[in-house]
């Protein structure tokens, strides 16, 4: 079925009832302009709990040489920054995207009473809510639920895996998860499928079961348009081979194929790096720098890095002295990434962590995790940020 | 009441109670009166019994095999293994904890109590990383599953699964830890509203002491005891744990917050206040006797009116265990079922926090809903999932361990086998294909349906397009 003619039905068939899915208003019906201003956010979690001190390391200060003697990145190793910090050698890749103003680094982003269950603290990271607070829908969720000129589509966020985080999940509306949209799109076009959402609308209005049919039918005119707009443009770069890397490059093929959608979310898990950290961080480190090399390059190449910001976080950071195994425990704040065309204050943001004033062998927090995404929310995704963190938070000035 | 709301209410009885009837079962009692059935749910044709995965000999040998590896500075290669074959061992429990439970719920014969324990696993909600202590709050929550919320309060506050997870083992006179005092009034009895910050911080001072001891029990310690007095809701002694809990139950507002979840999980995501309000008076006045009062829930006229049947979204346990237990589904790799339930967002042991899981339409998104549609026929027709569950964070350490950062399998069988014969043979040989779709739906029937499922050419066809629908999805 064409899908003028599906919207037509659709339309039809929804007349009875008060509310008319949002989908269902014709694309052509939106203004150019309110297409050609489409800007992206890119969040790219790191799971497990990156160690930021070796990420973007103090080579600077003397304390990180005493508290990590076994593995500490020697300083002729560190590709340097500035005269305190720099990047970890398996982050060569990023040192081009950094030159080139497109990245920015935030030191000691965290929260107060900082939780160090991988669990709990991913709860707080995706819900953005108090460490003592338990919320059941996530910050993206949120914003979706805020009915934003700009958040108005049941794709408006995608997450490329097969299931939905925590964190795009609102109340009344939840992003979509999908790694591979023809998947999608040949699940929802099965026979089957189509025979029950096109047979009638009758439980649109009822409560539970009219949620099941609105779901499924929101999925499957996802499914259409993601596949349809998607598949028109024929990537033309090159990717490391890795999963994390064709996530973002089936991001990539999304944002350049002009698709309507406001957030991504992509994920790299295995940062939980008790036993002979170096190496394994080393490895997952290397795969996200070469992942974000080819990503951001892709999307410079095709004018669309103005539009993005990407951002990285991890739960938590690990603590300041490494264990007796060469590795290092659950700590507390850690340092953010974040790529763009058009980062206000590139380069380093913040002061560099105080390795000397530590809270029980963790690092304090300069930086509230709700400060970067009220700024995200406010500057970049055109909502007030106390809508969806359900206080008002201070803006930062990196966009 | 006509036979044909009997046989509704009592299918509607069971799906809420249980995990679904059989037809026979259907038929035999739906020639008596509702009351009837719902007495004979509460007659227990075998007691529940305990599971026991994790042996207390077990338990204790890794515990002092632990603790004589912590006590050393530095561990020789073979002592690494050592506790590295202990975690792995754990996990190992874990897994089997989970899915022995889970098979329980699809065999059991006494599957009010499967349901009831699973209520409190969710009201409860506890992760535990030592098996043995996850599968002693199993047990007490199933042993008091129909008793006394009192006691079963009691037992899971001394547990050392909760006092480790809400850090009461770090609550000490002089330095009190509010985490599980906080949970108590918030989540376990009263809810938000019905408490002060200060009566939080007072009971905290009142629990200060209990902990458990290195063989997984509870165990009152004197020298760790705040003495002194505190003042709780505005009455001041020497309280203990215990002192504050009969205290919280004393409060009527206590038996309402459970009395409406319990309406949310058994009658309606929404809460008619008038009912709650009816059967917290109820559950109150029998002293919180959970026995009676699911029999006066279960007894209600509104437990059967239209708006509160076919109109709950299974949770993905539900899901997966009505299925399995309406077609005597055998799981040649029973791993599968852990795979699905971390897929579809509830992964028993494993609730997202202390709030548990929050249910509703909150167990569907776009992805769930298109792998629950797509079970049934994976599970009945044996076909492929194609579908990777979310690491979940606790496994991070193991997936950091691994020597190469692969993509998992894309491809699992789910491996099982319905046994159709046994189904099918339940049936009257002239059974209809629109009967079918009645008996497998809480929904009612509408044209549609009859429509898709009257050309068909046998039962098996409709079966695996009635539980491909959203309504099965509902109970």
């Amino acid at each position: 079925m064409e899908r003028r003619d599906f919207l037509k039905k659709a339309t039809f068939a929804a007349a009875g009832t008060l509310v008319v899915p949002a989908f269902m208003k014709p694309f052509e019906a939106l203004a150019l302009d309110e297409l050609s201003l489409y800007k992206n956010l890119v969040v790219v979690q790191l799971s497990g709990g990156n160690d930021g001190l070796n990420t973007v390391v103090p080579f600077g200060n003397d304390i990180y040489y005493q508290m990590r003697n076994g593995i500490a990145i020697k300083p002729e190793e560190v590709i340097k920054l500035d005269d305190m910090q720099g990047l970890n050698p398996n982050l060569s890749c990023l040192k081009e995207l950094y030159d080139q103003g497109w990245m920015s680094i935030i030191n000691d982003v965290g929260y107060p009473n900082p939780d160090r269950s991988h669990f709990r603290s991913m709860d707080i990271w995706q819900t953005a809510s108090d460490a003592n607070q338990y919320l059941s829908t996530g910050w993206i969720g949120r914003y979706l639920d805020s009915n934003c000129q700009t958040c108005k589509f049941p794709y408006t966020a995608i997450e490329v895996d097969d299931s939905l985080s925590l964190a795009m999940k609102g109340l009344s509306k939840k992003g979509i998860a999908l790694k591979d949209p023809a998947a999608l799109f040949r699940n929802t076009n099965e026979p089957f499928f189509r025979e029950m959402i096109q047979r009638d609308k009758d439980h649109l209005d009822e409560e539970n079961l009219g949620y099941l049919y609105k779901t499924m039918i929101e999925t499957s005119s996802s499914a259409n348009y993601i596949e349809n707009t998607s598949k028109i443009y024929k990537p033309n770069y090159t990717y490391p081979n890795s999963a994390f890397a064709n996530q973002l490059k089936t991001v990539s093929k999304f944002i350049c194929s002009g698709l309507k959608t406001r957030v991504y979310y992509v994920s790299l898990s295995g940062f939980d790096t008790h036993v002979n950290q170096l190496n394994q961080q080393g490895r997952l480190l290397q795969q996200y720098a070469e992942g974000m090399n080819a990503f951001v390059k892709d999307l410079h190449q095709n004018n669309k890095l103005e539009d993005t910001l990407v951002i990285t976080f991890s739960e938590f950071g690990r603590r300041v002295a490494q264990n007796a195994s060469n590795g290092t425990d659950h700590g507390t704040a850690n340092n953010m990434f974040l790529f763009g065309g058009r980062l206000k204050k590139q380069g380093i943001y913040n002061a560099a962590p105080d390795l000397a004033n530590l809270d029980n062998g963790d690092l304090k927090y300069q930086v509230d995790f709700r400060e970067v995404y009220g700024t995200i929310l406010d500057k970049w995704l055109d909502v007030n940020n106390s809508q969806v963190l359900n206080k008002r938070f201070n803006t930062l000035g990196f966009i | 009441m006509d036979r044909k709301d009997n046989f509704s209410n009592i299918k509607h009885l069971y799906n809420r109670a249980g995990f679904g009837i059989a037809y026979p079962d259907l038929l035999r009692l739906s020639k008596r009166k509702i009351s009837k059935a719902v007495n004979g749910l509460f007659i227990n044709p075998a007691p529940g019994t305990d599971l026991t995965i994790i042996t207390p000999d077990e338990f204790k040998q890794q515990q002092l095999t632990l603790a004589g590896l912590n006590g050393k500075k530095e561990l020789t290669p073979e002592e690494k293994q050592q506790r590295e074959d202990i975690t792995k061992a754990r996990n190992e429990k874990s897994r089997e904890l989970n899915l022995n439970w889970v098979q329980r719920m699809i065999s059991t014969e006494n599957p009010l109590l499967e349901k009831m324990t699973l209520f409190w696993h969710g009201h409860f909600a506890c992760r535990a990383n030592n098996p043995f202590y996850a599968q002693q709050l199993n047990n007490i929550q199933r042993k008091n599953a129909l008793g006394s919320f009192k006691t079963l309060l009691m037992e899971v506050s001394k547990s050392p699964a909760m006092l480790d997870y809400l850090n009461n083992q770090q609550n000490k006179k002089g330095h009190p830890n509010e985490n599980f005092s906080r949970e108590l009034m918030e989540l376990f009895t009263l809810g938000r509203g019905n408490y002060t910050e200060t009566d939080i911080k007072e009971a905290a001072r009142s629990f200060t002491g209990w902990a458990y001891n290195k063989n997984g029990e509870f165990e009152f310690n004197p020298r760790t005891h705040d003495q002194l007095d505190k003042t709780f809701f505005g009455k001041t002694g020497n309280f203990d744990g215990e002192a504050i809990i009969d205290q919280v139950l004393a409060k009527p507002e206590t038996s309402v917050f459970i009395c409406r979840k319990l309406y949310t999980f058994f009658v309606n995501d929404t809460p008619n206040e008038a009912h709650v309000k009816e059967l917290a008076a109820y559950f109150y006045a029998r002293q919180y006797d959970i026995s009676a009062l699911m029999q006066q829930l279960f007894n209600a006229e509104w437990f059967y009116s239209k708006e509160n049947i076919g109109n709950k979204i299974k949770s993905p346990v539900e899901f997966l265990v009505n299925l399995s237990r309406e077609f005597y589904v055998t799981y040649n790799k029973p791993q599968i079922l852990i795979q699905l339930q971390s897929s579809l967002g509830q992964y028993l042991f494993n609730p997202p926090n202390v709030a548990g899981w929050p249910g509703g339409k909150n167990w569907i998104d776009s992805s769930s809903l298109m792998l629950r549609l797509k079970i049934p026929s994976l599970v009945l027709n044996d076909g492929i999932l194609d579908f990777d569950g979310k690491a979940d964070p606790e496994e991070e350490a193991v997936i950091a361990l691994n020597k190469k950062q692969k993509p998992r399998p894309v491809k699992s069988y789910v491996n099982a086998q319905a046994d159709w014969s046994k189904f099918l043979s339940c049936f009257p040989r002239d059974m209809k294909q629109t009967e079918m779709a009645a008996f497998l739906l809480e929904p009612a029937v509408g044209k549609k349906i009859s429509d898709l499922v009257a050309g068909n050419v046998n039962l098996k066809n409709t079966v695996i397009a009635v539980t491909s629908m959203p309504e099965y999805q509902l109970c």
